[in-house]
């Protein structure tokens, strides 16, 4: 053996080279199989992200189709309902520049649920099959009614209604689901609330 | 005298106390109108059990809730239910809310009350249900209903109960007042709180602000032994400690009276330690001794705007403008009018809106006393706002954070753990309001989390519907496999194709039969074979035209020959039962669910079979009969 070594040492080299990576593709490949990942997990995080309304405002049927393109590459603005917020999201997650919403696909608005005027549904069903989550109930003939604690505010079931029964109605905001915004460089934005700063108090001279 | 810690950051405002505390705590009329917002604290709102209408007296319940996290509401005076609809509350948002309009009657009649003299009389469960009836809930401010504070946790037991009598913010003298009046009603609540909390340690923390209280509230807490009230050695302590704005919230007294921090996004009962407001204690010795639920609280009036700063003893729901007028109030001079104290107060958009249980203070200052804050500047990055918090956050970072909208970091960087106690602009020489943007980014980080559960609700509803889809799609193409199958299994394929297959089984039944009807079917196909070539024959490529020759020659025939018609229909009517019947014992053998089908068919196919042989007979009866 040693003998061998040393009369072929390139010869010798190379085999033991070969050698070793023969064996450690053998142990790659059988990682790769034994422990592969199922799905794509970086879609999965994608989707996670995107609002869920299945609107198809983006120009994809739904969500993860949706998702499955941003993870190929398209690009991360074409969703309305997700907003800025979601841009930032998915900017974050994907490390990509942020961009400004799209404004082909439509354009950010408040959140609006699907309201059925039932006294004049026909019932015709057309509305529930449009749906795509199901949050429409009713059945042939007799009237529908949206369930709104479900309703994304998708808009894809005031398309095919044949009555135009149908309304999108911004959700209204109580004291409880108020939210406090962002004050801008505005000078008086500030005008209705205090928690302000030490002029406001006393001199700054009086501080300690 | 007992250790005391310090807190990180704080600042140190002017107090403003001296003008509300020259007079004593004054018992407000009663408005022509009481104004009850139904939903007055954090939780849900109540639901209103009281019509337009209807007679109400002093401390009836007029809205309940079974919600978990929520308390009812009572009538604040006697009087007449005067509508209820959406009024102006009082909200940073400006937006109104559900109340309950009350007109009094200037009785002030009380509903029947049992007064309960001695509370050891009863369990801690019963004390638990009356402080939730009563609708003890915010009277430190931040407005948590105080009987589930008080409900006890076997996994986190409670060893330190804390008295927070800071009232760090400037200008607020409500508790403070409260302490000087009431001493011996806070030291009752205290001891049911005692009672039900059973603490080895009562802390009464005060700020050396408000030193002249401490006698008063030291002799009422020994005339009390609490150790008998908790069941155990309980050792009450009056600690007093340097004046410093934020040290009344929570999350700081506990960390200057014991050295212990609550742990981020924790609660206090996670070090064992529990926190009520002396305002709380005050509120339950009413509920408890004196059956009087929560229907007016100290409120303080002042501000230079107004000539008789004080403190008022009001009722829920006393609209501002009716406090205002007592303490004579000069609209003109008044720039904007704050409701809490100056840090973490809010302006009132209208006037009108009325005190509720969270409402310890309204403020008038003029513009030389509080004026507009300027413009604000860019942020220079001096780090005094690191230095003045006393949540230990980077309110720095926290700016950029938000105003990039980077919900993530925010959190990352902690500012769930930001009590909004303005500190950090108060000493921005840049004027930021910091509090404003934390206060935004904690709203959009919490709405996140609700977008988030809405679309994983919705993401579970658009996959079920799919998977829906795709199994009626399936089951629709299994049945369509299986009536295939069942059709194959009743013509097996290695035989003649089905036409001529059934016209074999035909000839089977046929030769059983006699010869004569045989040869009259032979006849009437040939007929058929005849008028179908005739109308070929013509030749027309309009298959509607062929149609309707055909149609044609078959009438023709079947008037010259009505009989051969009848016939026709038997025959058909039979080689249809027969094809039936092979299909259906097909269909058991394979245990097709189409066999119902099949049967019915069958079964119309025999009905059908006995109608026309019985037209054939009639026919050919009358044709015997013409002959």
């Amino acid at each position: 053996m040693i003998e061998f070594i040393s009369l072929n040492p390139l010869l010798s080299a190379l085999i033991a080279l070969v050698a070793l990576g023969l064996s450690f593709g053998a142990i790659l490949g059988f990682g790769a199989i034994k422990f592969a990942v199922e799905g794509d997990p970086i879609v999965d995080q994608i989707n996670a992200i995107l609002p869920q309304t299945q609107c198809g405002q983006c120009g994809y049927p739904g969500c993860k189709p949706y998702a499955e393109a941003i993870a190929e590459g398209d690009a991360i603005n074409k969703c309305p309902p997700g907003g800025e917020a979601g841009i930032n999201e998915l900017a974050n997650l994907l490390d990509r520049e942020p961009l400004a919403l799209d404004d082909e696909h439509g354009q950010e608005d408040i959140k609006k649920v699907a309201f059925i005027r039932e006294e004049e549904c026909i019932g015709c069903t057309k509305c529930i099959q449009a749906c795509p989550i199901d949050a429409i109930l009713g059945a042939a003939k007799v009237m529908h009614t949206v369930i709104s604690s479900e309703c994304t505010g998708c808009d894809l079931c005031v398309e095919p209604c044949p009555v135009d029964c149908i309304d999108m109605v911004p959700v209204s905001v109580g004291t409880q689901a108020w939210k406090w915004q962002i004050p801008d460089r505005n000078p008086f934005y500030n005008a209705n609330i205090i928690a302000s700063d030490q002029r406001s108090i006393d001199s700054p001279k009086a501080r300690h | 005298m007992r250790k005391i810690w310090d807190i990180h950051g704080g600042v140190h405002p002017t107090e403003n106390k001296t003008q509300s505390l020259s007079e004593p705590i004054l018992q407000a009329a009663i408005p022509p109108y009481l104004y009850v917002p139904l939903s007055q604290h954090i939780g849900a709102a109540a639901k209103p059990i009281v019509k337009v209408g209807d007679k109400v007296l002093k401390g009836q319940t007029i809205a309940d809730t079974s919600a978990a996290v929520s308390v009812p509401v009572h009538a604040p005076s006697s009087g007449t239910v005067f509508a209820i609809e959406n009024k102006t509350v009082p909200h940073p948002s400006g937006i109104d809310d559900l109340c309950i309009v009350i007109e009094t009657d200037g009785l002030d009649q009380w509903r029947e009350r049992k007064a309960r003299q001695n509370f050891n009389l009863f369990t801690d469960d019963e004390l638990l249900s009356i402080i939730r009836n009563a609708g003890i809930a915010g009277m430190g401010g931040a407005g948590f209903p105080a009987a589930i504070k008080l409900k006890s946790s076997d996994s986190k037991p409670i060893n330190t109960l804390i008295m927070n009598g800071t009232e760090c913010e400037p200008y607020i003298t409500a508790d403070h007042s409260l302490m000087l009046e009431k001493a011996n009603d806070i030291a009752t609540g205290l001891a049911i709180l005692a009672k039900i909390i059973k603490p080895k340690t009562i802390l009464f923390g005060i700020e050396d602000n408000k030193l002249d209280v401490v006698n008063g509230i030291e002799a009422a807490l020994n005339r009390i032994d609490f150790s008998t009230h908790s069941g155990c050695t309980t050792d009450v302590r009056v600690v007093t400690f340097p004046t410093k704005y934020p040290s009344g919230g929570e999350k700081q007294l506990i960390e200057i009276l014991t050295g212990k921090q609550v742990p981020s996004r924790g609660l206090p009962a996670d070090i064992g330690i529990v926190c009520h407001n002396i305002g709380t204690a005050v509120a339950i010795k009413d509920a408890v001794c004196l059956d009087q639920p929560l229907i007016s609280r100290i409120t303080t009036v002042t501000g230079e705007a107004v000539k008789r700063p004080r403190n008022y003893h009001v009722l829920i729901g006393t609209p501002v403008s009716f406090l205002l007028e007592e303490s004579q109030y000069q609209a003109d001079q008044n720039n904007r009018l704050i409701m809490g104290g100056p840090m973490m107060g809010f302006a009132l958009a209208d006037i009108s809106a009325p005190i509720i249980k969270t409402s310890n203070c309204i403020l008038a200052p003029t513009e030389a006393e509080l004026p507009t804050p300027p413009p604000a500047q860019a942020c220079i990055r001096c780090g005094m706002c690191a230095e003045a918090c006393p949540a230990s956050l980077l309110p720095q970072q926290l700016y950029w954070f938000s105003q990039g909208k980077e919900l993530e970091k925010l959190e990352q960087h902690n500012i769930a753990d930001c009590i909004e106690c303005g500190a950090c602009s108060y000493v921005c020489p840049s004027n930021i309001p910091l509090v404003q943007y934390y206060r935004a980014s904690k709203t959009d980080i919490k709405q996140r989390e609700i977008d988030h559960r809405n679309a994983e609700l919705a993401k579970r509803r658009f996959d079920a519907r799919q998977d829906r889809l795709i199994r009626l799609e399936q089951e629709k193409i299994a049945a369509k496999q299986a009536r295939q199958a069942a059709r194959k299994k009743a013509n097996p394929p290695n035989n003649k194709p089905p036409a001529a297959n059934a016209s074999a089984a035909n000839a089977d039944t046929a030769a059983t039969t006699d010869n004569t009807e045989r040869e009259a079917t032979v006849k009437a196909a040939i007929e058929r074979a005849k008028i179908k070539k005739a109308t070929h024959s013509k030749t027309t490529d309009d298959p509607v035209a062929r149609a309707q020759a055909k149609r044609e020659a078959q009438l023709a025939q079947d008037q010259a020959d009505p009989e051969a018609k009848l016939k026709r229909a038997v025959e058909s009517a039979q080689q249809r039962m027969k094809k039936l019947q092979v299909k259906l014992v097909a269909a058991k053998d394979s245990g097709d669910p189409n066999v119902n089908i099949l049967e019915t068919g069958l079964e119309k196919a025999q009905s059908k079979l006995v109608s026309s042989q019985k037209a054939l007979d009639d026919y050919k009866k009358a044709s015997n009969s013409e002959d």
